[in-house]
């Protein structure tokens, strides 16, 4: 009994004291300096990125390179914490949203303009890789029948819309690619917008298809995109902002080598790749991120 | 502090707001989903709670259920009838209602459990008809006790509206919603201090209902005419 009170009270303290750690700005303990061979490798907490993460991961360790997974760290705010005190070595990321962190008011959408400023607006400790042609961005979407019903193709061509509805996450009403772009950019005004907060999921979904919205904002690699048809407006005004998938390193880990294996990830991975492992996370076959990556990485002769 | 002064300034901001962010505007729609939903649940659950506490029958039923129900996460619930359902009000109220109905349950049952047998018994032999016993014995003597699992249930709910705004609905939990969004925590902080002064606030107004039920708690003045 003793011991057991014991082992529950050290357990206790143990995670007091880890919680403590993890609220800090900086980390007393400075755990981050592990020997500099391995690599320690975190992700957003959401099934693509975790995938990314592993497929890092394995490419890496493929190379004997040590790695340490600390997937599933949290939102932005927190994984980019973790990064800067070093908790974590590398990420995947997403190129737009990465910037919109650093530099929130900037006004580059298009993917070199994006590349371009990331490099003076990351810190001197982090390091964006070369990005991939795979992007994950919030896209418009419309319902076959509403696109020809009403000659609808492009973001500009539903301005002939009245009385639009629109159905996104909530922060797309204040953010510059959301109703405010739409106003300034493409001149959409009076747009009834209806806040859907599951990420473009199956209520967002599910409300696109009853006609409760006319156009739901989706993030590109959604599998439910092409399962039911749906017709992703163009965007010739480049109002939403290129999302590549890059990874973001510590300065310090990225030696030449490190480089070298993420480079040729990147190099091979494609946007049309994201759509079919996140199709095979979440549809029917509910397949591991690990098994995932592994099986991408072999499929592209990368391990 | 600059949390608390942040969030002070948005209420003080919040205030001047007009149209559908209106402070004005998200409390009335937080208080019609929740009048909405006691009402529903209260036709539903407080018939169903007077006749198990008269007849004494399927109590046991009544208690397991009721305990089940009170375990399903609203959230969870509301975006599983939402996928059948659709965004719009009906999947929130569903939800909502799950959530009202077993404190109301109790409270009815309680309540007329709670009455004296003897005192029943002695209407039952002055010759009052079961629907006598219950409107003018039961319910009067216990009705400090429904009106308490109205309290609880008229908490519960205000304090978990919140919830219809994930499904594009409004109330106070747009605050939350919107301010998590864009990482705005005034924003969050000043909606959840709103949900608990509303919250306060329909308490105290209970605890007066149910203070005056306690007081009127003598079965009915007209004596029976046989």
């Amino acid at each position: 009994m003793f011991t057991r009170k014991m082992t529950s009270a050290v357990a206790v303290a143990a995670l007091a004291l880890a919680t403590l750690a993890a609220c800090g700005d900086s980390d007393p303990t400075d755990s981050g300096s592990s020997d500099s061979g391995s690599i320690t490798v975190g992700s957003a907490a959401f099934p693509e990125a975790e995938i990314l993460a592993e497929i890092y991961a394995q490419g890496l360790e493929a190379e004997g390179i040590k790695v340490d997974r600390k997937l599933n760290t949290g939102p932005r705010e927190v994984y980019i914490k973790a990064l800067e005190s070093g908790e974590i070595d590398l990420v995947p990321e997403y190129s737009g949203n990465l910037l919109s962190y650093y530099d929130p008011k900037t006004t580059a959408t298009s993917a070199d303009e994006i590349e371009d400023a990331l490099d003076d607006a990351l810190p001197d400790s982090l390091e964006a890789l070369d990005a991939s042609a795979a992007e994950d961005k919030d896209s418009l979407n419309v319902t076959k029948k509403f696109s020809d019903d009403n000659g609808v193709t492009s973001i500009a061509d539903l301005k002939k819309v009245d009385g639009l509805k629109l159905g996104a996450n909530p922060e797309f009403k204040t953010r510059s690619y959301g109703i405010p772009g739409l106003e300034k950019v493409y001149g959409i005004t009076g747009i009834k917008f209806t806040p859907i907060s599951d990420g473009g999921g199956p209520l967002t979904l599910k409300a696109l298809l009853d006609g409760d919205v006319d156009v739901a904002d989706i993030y590109s690699t959604t599998p439910s995109i092409a399962a039911n048809n749906l017709v992703t407006l163009e965007d010739p005004e480049n109002l939403i902002a290129a999302q590549n998938v890059l990874p973001l390193i510590r300065d310090d880990k990225a030696s030449d080598k490190v480089e070298d294996i993420l480079d040729k990830i990147s190099a091979a991975l494609t946007t049309e790749d994201l759509m079919a492992l996140n199709a095979e996370n979440q549809g029917e076959k509910k397949a591991k991120p690990a098994d995932l990556a592994k099986k991408w990485l072999t499929e592209k002769g990368l391990i | 502090m600059s949390v608390l002064n942040d969030t002070i300034d948005w209420l003080a901001d919040a205030a001047s707001l007009s149209g559908d962010d209106s402070i004005s505007n998200r409390v009335l729609e937080h208080l019609g989903y929740t009048v909405e939903t006691v009402a529903i649940a209260s036709v539903i659950a407080i018939p169903l709670g007077l006749w198990i506490g008269h007849t004494g029958r399927f109590k046991l039923i009544a208690v397991g259920a009721t305990g089940a129900m009170r375990a399903l996460p609203t959230l969870g619930l509301l975006t599983l009838i939402g996928l059948y359902l659709g965004i719009g009000l009906t999947a929130p109220l569903v939800a909502l209602v799950v959530l009202a109905i077993p404190p109301l349950l109790a409270g009815a049952y309680a309540g007329i459990e709670a009455v004296d047998p003897q005192t029943v018994d002695a209407a039952r032999s002055m010759g009052f008809t079961e629907w006598q016993i219950l409107t003018r014995v039961e319910v009067p003597l216990g009705l400090a006790i429904i009106v308490g699992g109205i309290r609880s249930a008229v908490l519960q709910v205000v304090a978990t509206a919140t919830v219809a705004a994930y499904v594009g609905l409004g109330g106070l939990g747009r605050y939350l919603i919107d301010g998590q969004a864009v990482s705005d925590y005034p924003q969050m902080a000043g909606g959840s201090f709103l949900v608990v002064v509303l919250a306060l606030i329909l308490d105290a107004v209970f605890a007066g209902l149910q203070a005056l039920a306690t007081r009127n708690h003598r079965p009915s003045r007209h004596p029976l005419t046989v």
